[in-house]
């Protein structure tokens, strides 16, 4: 977060309490400091581990082409179930966005899931996911555009003037809450973790946090990226066949 | 007793988070409603699990929304005091 830094509370009470973003390398960039932080990291190697797992589900498919087996099976499963999914939520323009929804889909669970391995989950910083947001914001108001023209503008007087306001707030309230939602769930996940390891003495340090990790990780960081895809799709679809 | 003002504006945004969190029985209230009514739907109709599996979950996060707007507020107030910039 790109407020003023205050004095951390949780820094008095535990010895090691650590769950902030840092800064690694400052660059100066036309005259404002800039960090490269711990989340870029984290993203470029979520963004490798995708790369990892997409060269090879390639190359197992191109191997077995006549007969698959063994990846390209569980690949094709994949991707199938992705298919059904976004074509019985959007309707008959699924076919353009499927693409986009099984990105977003493998990013998110796989930056969700990173803080099992040790990783401070690249989600769990507000500029990751209000960047997501973004993108499908911008996809939001393209399909708005794309069917409704410039109705789309006379739209946001209806059904009277009168809730002109109200209409641009909620139409800018769409990728705030998106974000939040994300930012929101993924953080609790990590302050829980990090306040369990920070301030518990060393026997409840083994073993234990398993179960927070399931919960926190496994289990909400799945919901969340469903649900982020789900809504996602829900949003562009309402604007794509009104 | 003299209380300097940076810890009078730690201690109430201590208790103003603590406050924020409060926003959490709304969402509370709302998921466990949602889950019993898609218990019952499941009840009913067991063929539609899916489906209402999958509404129930979006309406679900759609609710824990407020209760987010909350912890937003208590981490901001806790890690990132817009207020410490005014003293």
């Amino acid at each position: 977060m790109g407020m003023i830094q205050a004095p951390m509370l949780a820094a008095a009470s535990g010895n090691d309490v650590d769950f902030m973003v840092h800064g690694l390398i400052p660059l100066n960039f036309f005259g404002h400091k800039v960090w490269i932080t711990t989340t870029h990291v984290t993203t470029l190697i979520v963004m490798l581990f995708i790369m990892a797992l997409a060269l090879i589900a390639r190359r197992s498919i191109m191997k077995d082409y006549e007969k698959p087996s063994g990846l390209a099976n569980a690949v094709e499963l994949v991707v199938e179930m992705l298919d059904k999914l976004v074509k019985s939520t959007m309707g008959k323009h699924w076919k353009p966005f499927a693409n986009y929804i099984g990105s977003i889909m493998f990013f998110i669970f796989i930056a969700n899931t990173s803080g099992l391995f040790g990783l401070r989950a690249p989600t769990a910083d507000y500029g990751t996911t209000l960047s997501l947001a973004l993108i499908t914001f911008v996809m939001i108001q393209y399909s708005a555009f794309k069917t409704r023209k410039f109705r789309m503008f006379t739209d946001l007087f209806q059904p009277i003037p009168v809730l002109f306001p109200v209409n641009v707030i909620g139409e800018f309230a769409t990728p705030v809450s998106l974000s939040l939602r994300l930012f929101g769930n993924i953080m609790a996940g990590t302050i829980m973790l990090s306040l369990w390891y920070g301030l518990l003495p060393i026997f409840a340090k083994l073993g234990l946090p398993a179960f927070l990790h399931v919960y926190f990780d496994l289990f909400s960081g799945a919901i969340q990226t469903f649900v982020f895809a789900m809504l996602t799709m829900t949003f562009i679809a309402d604007k794509r066949n009104a | 007793m003299n209380i300097s003002s940076e810890a009078f504006v730690l201690g109430c945004s201590a208790i103003g988070a603590g406050l924020a969190l409060i926003a959490g029985i709304g969402p509370g209230v709302g998921q466990g409603y949602a889950a019993g009514q898609g218990a019952a739907a499941v009840g009913r109709n067991p063929g539609a699990k899916g489906d209402i599996m999958s509404t129930m979950l979006l309406g679900q996060a759609v609710a824990e929304t407020t209760g987010l707007y909350g912890l937003v507020i208590g981490l901001i107030l806790l890690y990132a005091n817009p207020l410490f910039a005014k003293l």
